[in-house]
C-alpha cells in the first residue's frame, strides 16, 4: 500500500475519533443538563394475564427472563433491606405490610414465571424460599410461599417436593405444627415419595418447636437438595441453630459471672481476663459474637447469620 | 422429478448467494453463545435458559429466513422477468411451485442443522467437567437428545410457513404476503383459543365459524415442545409422528392451492 493510498483512511480515522469525542461530550453535557429519567426497576412490565395472553409462542424463554428479574428484584431488595437492618431495627413481623424495603412486585414476578411455565420446578421451590424468608431476607409472606407450591402442585401432583417444602414454611416460618405434619403426611402419600417424610410427619407432630426436631428438618434438607442454593440455605440454617445453642452457653457464663461480680458484663475482655475464655468467642461463620451494654451475647451484624431466626419452640411459650 | 430436484438445488444455491442469510445464522450462533452470559445470572438454571434460548433462536430466525425468503421465491422470479425464460423451458408450472418449495426447506435444514451443532457446542462447553451433584440435580441431561425432537418439529413448523408464504406470494405482493404469513403464524398459535370458543360465546353461527377457522387454520402450538424438552419430559414418538402427519398433510394443501393457483396465473 502506498503513502498516498493510505492518506483517506488516516483522515477516515482521524475524522471518527474527533466525531466520537465529540459524541461523548455531547452525551455528557446531555447527562449533565436534562438526566434522563431513572428506570423505574418496580415496573413488573405487564400482568399475569396480559402476559398470559400477548406471549403465544416462547413462553419457556419469556419464563426465563421474568425469573431472572425475579431473582434480581430479591437479590437487590434484600440487600437494600439487610443494609438498613444493620442500622435500623426492622419492624415486627405483623407489620409486614409497612416494610422500609417492599418486596411487593416478588409474587407477581413468580406468578407469571410459573403461569408461563408452569414446570419450572426452581422458581416454585426458591420463590417459596425467597417468599417466606422473614425480613430483611425476604418479605415473611408464607402465605404466598404456600400459595406458589399449591400452584406448582396443580401442575405437577407427583412432586412431594412440593408437599415437603409446604410443610417447611408451615414449621419454619408459621409454626404451624399441625399444619407442617399435615404437609409431610401428603408428601409421604405421594408414590415414589422418601421413606423419612413419614417419620418426619410423625415427629413434627409429637416434637414441633423442639431444636431437634429443627435440626432434624434441616439436615434432611441439607443431605437431600436437588440444588447448590437450598443446601446452602439448609446448611445456613443449621448453622444458626449452632449458633443459638452456643450462645445461650456463653450467656450463662455471662449471668453467672455478672452475678459473682454484682455487676453486669459488658465486655468479653472481662471473661477472658477471668480466664473464663481463652479469646473472643467466634460464631460458626467464623465472626465474633458481640456482648452488647445490657449483658446480651448476639451475633454480629456483619456475620451471615444474623438475624438469628425465632425459635419456634421460643415463639409458642411466649 | 429430474426437474424439481433441479430447481430445487438451485434455489437452494440461490439462497445460499443471499448475503442476508449468513447475517441472521450468524446473529443466531452468536445469540445461542450469548446463551452462556445469560445461563450465569440464573441461579442453577443455565442449561434450562441456554436450551430455551438455543430453541428459540432456532425457531425464530428460521421463521424469518422462511417467511422472507419464502414470500420471495415466485416474485423475484416475475419481477425480473426470468420466469419467462423458465417457462420456455420444459419445466410444468407445478414444478417451479414444488421445486421451490423443496429448495428453501433444504436451505432451512442446513442452516438449522447449524444452528443446532452450534447449541449442543455450548452446551458441551458448558456441561465439561461439570460435577456430579450438578449433573445429577438438572431435570435432563445438558447434551439431551430429546433436543432434536424439539428441532426436528420446528423444522416442519417452518415447512408449514413456507408454504404459506410460498402460497401467499402465487397471487399477492412480497409485502402483503409477508404480513398474511405472519398473521397465520400467531393465529396459529391461538387456534386452540378457537376451538374452546363456545365456552365463550353462545351465538351458534359464531361458534360453527369459530370451529370451521379451527379446522382451516394451521395449528401450530403443538409443534412448540421446548418446555416439555427442557424439563426433560418424555415426548413420545407416537406424538412426535401424528403431530409431523399433520404437518405434511397441511404443507400438501398449501402447496396444492399455490401450485393451482400458479399455473392458472397469467404473466403476461
Amino acid at each position: 500500500m502506498t503513502g498516498r493510498s493510505r492518506l483517506p483512511i488516516v483522515y477516515a480515522v482521524v475524522a471518527v475519533i474527533t466525531l466520537g469525542a465529540i459524541s461523548v461530550g455531547l452525551q455528557m453535557l446531555r447527562d449533565a443538563r436534562y438526566p434522563l429519567p431513572v428506570n423505574d426497576e418496580e415496573t413488573l412490565y405487564l400482568s399475569r394475564r396480559a402476559t398470559s395472553r400477548l406471549v403465544f409462542t416462547h413462553r419457556s424463554l419469556v419464563a426465563d427472563v421474568y425469573w431472572v428479574r425475579a431473582l434480581q428484584y430479591y437479590g437487590a431488595h434484600t440487600q437494600q433491606a439487610q443494609r438498613q437492618a444493620a442500622t435500623i431495627l426492622p419492624p415486627p413481623s405483623a407489620l409486614a405490610a409497612d416494610l422500609p424495603v417492599s418486596f411487593d412486585l416478588l409474587y407477581p414476578f413468580l406468578d407469571i414465571t410459573t403461569t408461563l411455565d408452569p414446570r419450572f420446578n426452581i422458581a416454585y421451590r426458591f420463590g417459596s424460599i425467597f417468599l417466606s424468608e422473614g425480613y430483611p431476607h425476604g418479605p415473611g409472606r408464607p402465605d404466598q410461599a404456600v400459595a406458589l407450591l399449591e400452584k406448582g402442585l396443580k401442575t405437577s401432583p407427583d412432586k412431594w417436593q412440593y408437599w415437603q417444602d409446604i410443610g417447611f414454611v408451615y414449621y419454619w416460618t408459621s409454626h404451624d405444627y399441625g399444619k407442617a405434619a399435615a404437609a409431610f403426611a401428603r408428601g409421604a402419600d405421594v408414590p415414589g415419595a422418601p421413606w423419612w417424610l413419614r417419620s418426619l410427619a410423625a415427629t413434627t407432630l409429637a416434637k414441633g418447636g423442639d431444636r431437634n426436631a429443627s435440626r432434624l428438618l434441616w439436615r434432611q434438607m441439607a443431605e437431600t437438595a436437588d440444588n447448590e442454593y437450598a443446601r446452602t440455605a439448609a446448611t445456613l440454617k443449621l448453622k444458626q441453630l449452632d449458633a443459638i445453642e452456643i450462645i445461650e452457653k456463653l450467656q450463662q457464663g455471662v449471668d453467672a459471672y455478672g452475678a459473682r461480680k454484682g455487676a453486669p458484663v459488658t465486655s468479653w475482655n472481662e471473661l477472658i481476663a477471668a480466664g473464663l475464655i481463652p479469646g473472643v468467642p467466634l460464631d460458626p461463620a467464623g465472626v465474633p459474637y458481640e456482648l452488647n451494654p445490657s449483658s446480651r451475647v448476639t451475633v454480629s451484624t456483619q456475620s451471615t447469620l444474623f438475624p438469628l431466626p425465632f425459635e419456634p419452640a421460643a415463639r409458642t411459650n411466649e | 422429478m429430474r426437474t424439481l430436484g433441479w430447481i430445487a438445488i438451485n434455489g437452494f444455491r440461490e439462497s445460499v448467494r443471499d448475503k442476508v442469510l449468513y447475517s441472521l445464522v450468524v446473529f443466531a450462533i452468536l445469540l445461542i453463545g450469548a446463551s452462556y452470559l445469560l445461563g450465569q445470572l440464573t441461579a442453577g438454571q443455565d442449561f434450562k435458559i441456554m436450551k430455551d434460548l438455543g430453541l428459540s433462536s432456532i425457531a425464530l430466525f428460521g421463521l424469518f429466513m422462511a417467511v422472507f425468503i419464502g414470500i420471495g421465491l415466485v416474485s423475484k422470479e416475475v419481477e425480473r422477468r426470468s420466469i419467462y425464460g423458465l417457462l420456455a423451458k420444459p419445466v410444468r408450472r407445478h414444478e417451479i411451485v414444488l421445486g421451490k418449495f423443496a429448495g428453501l426447506v433444504l436451505t432451512l435444514t442446513v442452516n438449522i442443522a447449524i444452528m443446532t451443532v452450534a447449541l449442543y457446542a455450548v452446551l458441551a462447553y458448558v456441561g465439561w467437567g461439570e460435577d456430579e451433584f450438578a449433573r445429577q440435580a438438572r431435570e435432563a441431561p445438558a447434551l439431551d437428545p430429546a433436543l432434536l425432537k424439539a428441532v426436528v418439529l420446528i423444522l416442519v413448523q417452518l415447512m408449514i410457513v413456507t408454504a404459506t408464504a410460498l402460497f401467499f406470494s402465487t397471487f399477492s405482493t412480497p409485502i402483503l404476503s409477508a404480513f398474511l404469513t405472519f398473521g397465520v403464524y400467531v393465529a396459529g398459535y391461538f387456534s386452540q383459543d378457537l376451538r374452546n370458543f363456545d365456552q365463550v360465546v353462545s351465538s351458534k353461527p359464531v361458534q360453527l365459524l369459530a370451529r370451521g377457522l379451527y379446522y382451516v387454520l394451521p395449528n401450530l402450538s403443538p409443534f412448540d415442545i421446548t418446555s416439555q424438552v427442557v424439563h426433560g419430559l418424555p415426548v413420545g414418538w407416537r406424538y412426535m409422528t401424528v403431530t409431523m402427519a399433520y404437518g405434511f398433510v397441511y404443507v400438501a394443501i398449501l402447496l396444492t392451492l399455490g401450485a393451482t393457483i400458479f399455473s392458472r396465473r397469467d404473466f403476461k
